[in-house]
């Protein structure tokens, strides 16, 4: 369940910006959030609707951009898309690969109120 | 959330991460545009350790596996087998209980429990504070056992130099392709329990065959703490990755 001290780091980040602007709340949160970074996304919204009461995003919309996972073979360059960490490329069978997409965990933009 | 020293989220230590792009829409609503790996407070203190690690050529292995799989047993040997060859400090995390730091302790070896409470992990933050309060000799190896666990660790880098997964033929053969976050960020995989292979189903060889399928680049040793079986193998990649000071 490290899904929770992932969002309890986003309360953190989302509370720290919010402060820089004088915002008592924030009306919505946009996260990009990687298929390869390790997030159990039913995991990560349990924790969510627990972490977030009383916090300043208790209230927010909450926008995840999910990131498919891509990767280059390092044999023969191929690019390929990846589901499984363990996936092999396509095209000759290689297990050596270098991920280029997909283990994103970010935190993109806030929309504060006026 | 800090489970050593109680500092929680509003009193964390304080990093200016750089600076972030506003705009105001006709509507008056401000949107920021933030773009922050919501890693990063971890990773910053784990570029601390590291640097703190580096400075003092100590060498620093994150041990991690699915709880019974023989870390804490693993240490007991290396630790008495070593002694006098290698300097060592261990930091032993668990939920509760003092345990594994009793055993540890029990062979001479400096050791500093984490108890992480309901925490299924560590993290640099609370490796941090265990290492403040060890006075860690240069030189020196440093083991932090983590919470038994073989998914949420992997996401939480501590500063260390090596990260070793220990698995057990005990358990499915097939646990790097049910955990992969683990085995993708680990650089060695321990097959322990060698000495129970002739009593159990374990295909050594698909385990092997699936750990390189998930990372190509991790080096694998087979071992059994009991029958000490591969233990000099263990000991040699050791040795191997300790930098003698010039």
């Amino acid at each position: 369940m490290h899904e929770l001290s992932i969002v309890m780091s986003i309360v953190d980040l989302a509370t720290k910006e919010a402060a820089k602007h004088h915002a008592s709340a924030i009306e919505e949160i946009e996260l990009d959030i990687g298929c390869l970074s390790g997030i159990d996304m039913d995991s990560f919204d349990f924790a969510w609707q627990q972490a977030v009461k009383r916090t300043i995003l208790e209230k927010a919309n909450r926008k995840v951009n999910r990131i498919e996972g891509s990767a280059r073979c390092s044999d023969c360059d191929t690019h390929f898309k990846m589901v499984q960490l363990y996936d092999s490329c396509p095209n000759c069978k290689s297990h050596l690969a270098e991920i280029v997409r997909g283990k994103e965990l970010k935190v993109k933009s806030l929309v504060l109120p006026d | 959330m800090c489970a050593t020293c109680g500092c929680g989220p509003t009193s964390h230590h304080e990093h200016d991460h750089g600076h972030s792009h506003e705009n105001t829409q006709k509507t008056g609503k401000t949107i920021v545009d933030v773009e922050q790996d919501i890693l990063q407070e971890n990773n910053l203190l784990a570029a601390r350790n590291r640097g703190f690690f580096e400075g003092r050529n100590i060498l620093a292995i994150n041990l991690v596996s699915s709880p019974g799989s023989g870390k804490t047993s693993l240490l007991e040997r290396t630790l008495t087998d070593l002694k006098g060859t290698l300097s060592f400090a261990v930091i032993e995390g668990d939920q509760q209980t003092a345990n594994d730091a009793d055993r540890i302790h029990a062979t001479g070896t400096k050791v500093t429990q984490i108890n992480t409470g309901k925490g299924c992990h560590l993290d640099a933050h609370m490796v941090l504070h265990a290492v403040q309060g060890m006075k860690l000799s240069a030189d020196s190896v440093l083991f932090i056992e983590n919470v038994g666990n073989l998914v949420c660790p992997a996401m939480f880098d501590l500063g260390e130099q090596e990260r070793a997964v220990v698995i057990s033929v005990t358990e499915g053969e097939d646990k790097p392709l049910k955990y992969p976050d683990m085995f993708h960020t680990s650089t060695l995989c321990i097959i322990n329990k060698t000495d129970l292979l002739p009593y159990v189903k374990f295909n050594v060889e698909k385990a092997k065959e699936y750990a390189r399928q998930v990372n190509p680049s991790l080096e694998i040793i087979e071992l059994s703490c009991t029958s000490g079986e591969g233990m000099q193998q263990w000991y040699d990649w050791l040795k191997s990755k300790v930098l003698t000071p010039a």
